[in-house]
């Protein structure tokens, strides 16, 4: 099933350095009883994001009115904990697509790249200049260039190539799915399976 | 060639390698909850296919069910309708379903390997990243986000790159009061919570050899806590006899020919790892954590570091602190504790129940506290009877609930108040995991057991 192509992404972004953000903290555990996908960007960063009243905690990045768009920046291990793939559609639903981190957490990681979200993983000492052009300027451009592979600090123009399998980034471009060629191949598969011996 | 233990089940399951891509991975048994499955479902309608091996396909209810009069209707609608929702699309499916009440129902990674559905040499995936239980048997087994459950119902394969290989060596004896868990928080605490990421673990010596198949479970399941995809050990005689004779195990000649298959799953002498770590048994104590990720652990006489002396950012590790509400430099010896949970995939076996049985027994539940204990399964539930488990702990002032993922994630009613701190022998203590706001102190069944009966972090070595 098709979802978004993916292709050259400008846009400015929010930042996060905090280190190992687990999935536990991206969407808790409590939100996860849907059995549709719907409405998970709401609960995004939820305890992060909201008094117990509901109030907005107005020093929470996503709650301040300097950052926007469709990239956000996060510390060093990011996606850690659960395989929960609700964590990538909260991502998504908010509006984001793309995340860069200097590390990822493997399952999350192939869940954004399963759903359209391009995790794109950069050195920590190119993480370390996204965060400071944010900081120094919340509106500040970022290029992410799938087809080139290159991450671009818009406002100095350093980049950084970053990598990405060249099966992953057809589907990118093209808005594949797994699915679809997993389908495809479904006479091999069965063949296989005939192999298995339990 | 030399082969891992880990490239010889990988190799065997790869259908096709793509260029420059993953491998499309062939999937032996398929475990699914009513959590991450719903959606997965929803897209197979959507697409108009069915479920390609409903036979390979097992599901139970666990993360989202109440521990406590299980016979009466779900009263929260949306947890309700998430059981309901499982139990129509394994009907509809065809897939067998271990929902709340049945017999066999219980904690995924407890009752697939209790009902011989898990087995060496094969693959396994779940929509749960504890899914690396399983490895405990020599099995490939990790956790998989929904599209790639949605990818194993359509077509019972995943599409993954083959992940690294290490090996973790832990050898010599273990000391009095140091269980399987204390072994896997210390190797975390020496690795970091994403020391192993985009690894594959063989755990391997002495330590793992000793080790009890339900000891085995416990490291295995805490493989993905230091960023692993999975963990597994080399089956042996004590892999088999645990297997030999359950439900779905192999029976009369198909016994002898997976035997013959699972004897040569061992590691060949010279095969190459791609990073190897060695351990001594002798520097492992009782472990417990104090911050919000798995690998913030000590050893229980030690003392909290000092933000100088610790790897990665200041800032990060203040954070965590300010959220436990500790100071650097506190000793953890005595630090007050309010709730106690005994469970989860990782502790919630038998042997973790005799453990905190051995501790409590003759003894009294320390006043204010709240403990919840809670089997993995149904089959737990009834050794705990029968072996007088439950006498011991009734007496010592404890009840013992019904099976389910419980406190371990607090999505039921099992939630650890905000500010509360919690010994618990689940697997994560991360910010709010066991409730908003909640304060989780990772440790053994024993440690559990120490904290319950004097209400403090407690060494059980103390009491044994």
């Amino acid at each position: 099933m098709a979802y978004d192509k993916f292709n050259i992404l400008k846009s400015t972004a929010y930042p996060l350095p905090i280190e190992n953000v687990d999935t536990d903290q991206i969407i808790p555990a409590r939100f996860l009883k849907a059995t549709k996908r719907e409405g998970f960007g709401d609960n995004l960063f939820r305890d992060w994001r909201y008094n117990n009243d509901e109030s907005p905690k107005e020093d929470f990045v996503l709650n301040s009115d300097k950052y926007s768009g469709k990239i956000l920046v996060g510390g060093r291990n990011f996606g850690s904990g659960s395989s929960r793939e609700h964590a990538a559609w909260a991502i998504y639903d908010f509006g984001f697509r793309c995340v860069i981190s200097s590390f990822f957490a493997d399952i999350f990681k192939n869940n954004c790249l399963n759903i359209g979200v391009l995790p794109v993983q950069v050195s920590e000492a190119f993480a370390e200049k996204i965060f400071n052009a944010i900081f120094d300027d919340p509106n500040t451009e970022i290029e992410v260039d799938l087809p080139n592979q290159k991450v671009t600090l818009l406002g100095t123009g350093e980049s950084e190539i970053f990598e990405i399998n060249g099966y992953k980034k057809e589907n990118m471009l093209n808005g594949f799915d797994d699915i679809d060629y997993l389908q495809n191949i479904k006479t091999e598969i069965k063949q296989f399976a005939k192999t298995r011996p339990f | 060639m030399s082969n891992t233990l880990f490239d010889k089940v990988w190799d065997s399951h790869v259908v096709r390698k793509i260029e420059d891509g993953p491998d499309v991975f062939f999937i032996d048994r398929h475990f699914i909850h009513e959590v991450t499955s719903p959606v997965a479902f929803l897209g197979l309608k959507t697409r108009g296919i069915g479920v390609l091996h409903p036979e390979k396909t097992f599901a139970t209810a666990d993360h989202n069910t109440p521990t406590i009069n299980q016979h009466l209707p779900v009263e929260d609608p949306l947890s309700a309708n998430q059981l309901k929702t499982l139990e129509d699309n394994a009907k509809e499916y065809g897939i067998s379903h271990w929902g709340l009440g049945h017999i066999k129902n219980g904690i995924v990674h407890v009752v697939g390997p209790e009902n011989g559905i898990t087995l060496p040499g094969s693959t396994i995936v779940c929509g749960d990243s504890h899914t690396s239980t399983h490895g405990a048997f020599g099995a490939i087994a990790f956790g998989i986000g929904t599209s790639e459950v949605e990818m194993v119902l359509a077509t019972q394969c995943i599409m993954q790159p083959k992940p690294k290989k290490m090996r973790i060596n832990v050898n010599g004896k273990l000391g009095k009061g140091v269980t399987p868990k204390d072994v896997a928080l210390y190797i975390i605490s020496q690795l970091s919570t994403s020391g192993a990421t985009g690894y594959f673990v063989e755990y391997a010596g002495d330590v793992f050899e000793d080790m009890t198949m339900e000891g085995r479970m416990t490291v295995c399941n805490l493989s993905i806590e230091m960023g692993a995809r999975g963990g597994m050990i080399a089956p042996d005689e004590k892999t088999y006899a645990y297997i030999k004779g359950r439900q779905f195990a192999p029976k009369g000649k198909d016994w002898d020919t997976a035997m013959t298959y699972w004897k040569t799953l061992k590691t060949d002498k010279d095969a190459e790892f791609d990073m190897e770590y060695n351990f001594q048994a002798s520097s492992i104590e009782p472990m417990i954590t104090y911050g919000t990720n798995p690998g913030m652990g000590l050893g229980i006489s030690n003392h909290i570091p000092l933000a100088d002396a610790v790897k990665g950012g200041k800032a990060t590790y203040e954070k965590s602190l300010k959220y436990m509400g500790y100071e650097q430099g506190d000793s953890m010896l005595g630090k007050k504790i309010d709730f106690v949970f005994v469970g989860s995939c990782t502790n919630g076996r038998i042997e973790d129940f005799r453990a905190f049985a051995s501790i409590v027994k003759g003894r009294k539940k320390a006043d204010g506290l709240t403990v919840w204990l809670v089997p993995g399964s149904h089959e737990v539930e009834a050794q705990i009877r029968e072996e007088g488990i439950l006498d011991i702990i009734t007496e010592a002032g404890f009840v013992l609930r019904q099976p389910g993922c419980s406190a371990c994630l607090a999505m039921n009613d099992d939630k650890v108040p905000a500010g509360k701190y919690a010994v618990s022998t689940s697997n994560r203590n991360f910010e709010g995991r066991q409730g908003p706001g909640s304060r989780t102190l990772l440790a053994s069944p024993l440690v559990a057991a120490a904290a319950a009966v004097t209400g403090k972090v407690t060494d059980p070595r103390e009491f044994l």
